[in-house]
């Protein structure tokens, strides 16, 4: 009889614990993975080399699309590489605004990858709990821009428009009674800011649900303790950042270790995990989102008492206001030139990383005094986290493969760009 | 920050100094520093090592082609390997430029330095053709299987060169010549704007000035 050898095995990329389109083609002997090969670059768009040939303004669009569950936190970081070329200021309301969006992208990824990991795990509650909570941040995403995901609302300077008056309202229909519309329409009769304030007010009770569901859980526990551990020193050699780092036990953070926008004005702190499992990075996530609610709350206090332009007023590098293109002969050439030429960023490179939700997210762009990047790199987090696969699942089974990808928290459109 | 920076700036160029006599820029409170080809082994492992820099991350690896470049920035040759690194045990960041050979860039792999490094190289290898010597596993990694040429490099065109459809005839998918042109919409300029020259002149100013003053106070001190 011939000896067994160890097989190949081919996962996705359509398998709907792939999170995307994820090739992995796994060898195996019995249920064990000797190795990991993943392939990717299926969803690859040549990011990269489109914002060579767009201008400054028009690449923000892009950045949505690349990190497509934490959308506002790519633009950040795009923009800030943009302002410190050019060496400008945002105003601070523009900063809490951001900051609180991208806290509110903290909680919207999160929610995302709770319910999908979860899901992936056997948990088909946690999915439509997470999914609940998040249609009503992307209410936010839609007074805010008009958009529920791919917003734009950020650009160098500042952000598009200040936060809404008014929240749009549901109207009656064939499936919605008066009765009920008034119901959902309840929180919705205040400005975006009171709406949010209810949001971060009930969130907190959301958070205990989940964690009532999922934290003792036998089950869960039994799938994610001790799967895919990494020490601190892996964790670092293996380019890991954002909560797959803290759970190793490191307090690195971004909004910490340099503060950008006003994150070192507000109150809140950094959960770090002890084992760097699968369960850990889990608690160091849903704390984050306790964190983030924190956040929120304290700028939305600071946002209703602090009118104030939103956007830097050099009509040069950014929108003059609608009113002045209508009136005055200046803000009719700024507004043209804007959209026909756009600026002209100095020469040099810079490069500027935000605390995604999945990491660290950064820009590299080398400008050559252009209207266009000369180069524009963008470091994703996923990129560095699916590159550990390899070394995660080795001497795992099968099925921790599945809880494996789930906690590295991996969305294609930033790993293939 | 800039302060810390230039502090830094100094501090590696003197634990580089055995290795070679790097250039050291600060400028957006980031600091670069352009390596030779041949030392960036060395200089990348008394980074890593040295305790006082302690680089234990590698944040970025990238490629870029400066074949087109239009800045006065002097261009030695064609290609660059750009590294970020960063240190989660001191909190700090450089940026290595190394310059490659216009017709065949080569470079020594950091994988050995840096496991994180592994998939950066290969990403710099498949957009823009850098080879990294050393590397374990050097392969395409996000362009199609069995693509053709660098799509980063200056000289690709944007459209591509090769589109795909599925054939009814033959069954099956077959890649075809592009049918579409390239659009610019917006042609690149490069303006000179006065008022970053008005920046650059007062900085000249103050650099003049500061000079003065340094002269000053030596001929002060002298006497």
């Amino acid at each position: 009889m011939s000896e067994i050898q160890n097989y190949t095995l081919n996962f996705g990329p359509q398998h709907p614990a792939a999170h995307g389109v994820l090739r992995l083609v796994l060898e195996l002997d019995g249920e064990v993975i000797q190795r990991a090969d993943p392939h990717v670059g299926l969803l690859h768009r040549g990011t990269e080399k489109l914002a060579e040939s767009r201008i400054y303004n028009q690449s923000v669009g892009y950045m949505d699309r690349l990190d497509y569950v934490s959308m506002m936190c790519n633009e950040h970081a795009y923009c800030m590489t943009i302002e410190k070329l050019l060496d400008i200021e945002v105003p601070e309301r523009a900063q809490y605004i951001r900051v609180m969006f991208d806290e509110i992208t903290r909680i919207l990824n999160h929610l995302m990858w709770l319910g999908t990991h979860a899901l992936d795990v056997g948990a088909m509650t946690m999915f439509l709990y997470c999914f609940r909570e998040r249609e009503d941040l992307m209410d936010a995403y839609e007074a805010v821009s008009g958009a529920r995901m791919h917003a734009s609302y950020y650009r160098p300077g500042g952000v598009y428009r200040d936060l809404p008056d008014s929240m749009p309202q549901y109207e009656a229909s064939q499936w919605h009674n008066q009765k009920e519309v008034d119901e959902m329409n309840k929180n919705r009769q205040g400005s975006l800011l009171d709406f949010l304030k209810d949001f971060t007010e009930r969130f907190e009770a959301y958070v205990d649900e989940y964690e009532t569901l999922l934290t003792n859980n036998r089950i869960w526990k039994q799938r994610t303790v001790d799967i895919g551990c990494l020490t601190e020193e892996q964790a670092k050699d293996l380019s890991m950042t954002g909560p797959m780092l803290r759970a190793s036990g490191v307090a690195w953070d971004l909004r910490k270790m340099e503060p950008y926008e006003v994150y070192d004005k507000l109150d809140f702190d950094i959960p770090v995990g002890t084992n760097g499992d699968c369960y850990d990075r889990y608690v160091v996530r849903v704390e984050e989102m306790r964190q983030s609610n924190r956040i929120i709350s304290q700028c939305i206090d600071w946002l209703q008492n602090n009118p104030g332009p939103v956007m830097h007023e050099d009509h040069k590098l950014t929108m003059p206001e609608r009113m002045d293109m209508k009136q005055d002969m200046e803000g009719l050439i700024h507004h043209f030139k804007h959209f026909t030429e756009g600026y002209m960023v100095p020469e040099g490179e810079a490069y500027c990383g935000v605390e995604h939700p999945k990491g660290e997210f950064g820009t590299y762009i080398v400008s050559d005094g252009a209207n266009k990047p000369y180069r524009l790199k963008i470091r994703a987090p996923g990129f560095a986290h699916l590159a550990a696969m390899d070394f995660l699942v080795k001497g795992h089974m099968l099925a921790d493969v599945v809880t494996v990808i789930g906690t590295l928290d991996i969305v294609f459109g930033e790993i293939d760009r | 920050m800039s302060q810390y920076y230039s502090e830094l700036s100094e501090k590696v160029t003197a634990k580089l100094a055995s290795i070679e006599s790097v250039s050291a820029i600060v400028a957006h409170g980031e600091l670069t520093i352009e390596v030779s080809k041949e030392n960036l082994i060395a200089v990348c492992e008394t980074l890593k090592t040295d305790p006082e820099l302690a680089f234990d991350t590698v944040i970025d690896i990238c490629g870029v082609d400066y074949s087109s470049y239009e800045g006065s920035m002097a261009c030695q040759t064609r290609y660059a390997s750009v590294y970020h690194l960063l240190s989660v045990t001191n909190n700090h960041r450089i940026r290595i430029r190394t310059w490659l050979d216009s017709d065949f860039p080569v470079v020594d792999s950091v994988v050995g330095l840096w496991n994180g490094a592994n998939w950066f190289e290969r990403e710099a290898f498949d957009l823009l053709g850098i080879l990294y010597t050393g590397h374990p596993d050097l392969r395409r990694i996000l362009t199609d299987y069995g693509f053709i040429g660098h799509p980063l490099r200056k000289d690709f065109p944007l459209v591509g060169q090769v589109e795909m459809r599925y054939d009814a005839n033959k069954q099956r998918v077959i890649y075809e010549p592009v049918s579409i042109e390239e659009r610019v919409n917006i042609p690149r300029v490069i303006r000179h704007d006065n008022r970053y020259a008005e920046r650059e002149l007062a900085a000249m100013a103050q650099e003049a000035a500061d000079a003065r003053k340094a002269a000053a106070n030596e001929s002060g001190d002298k006497a």
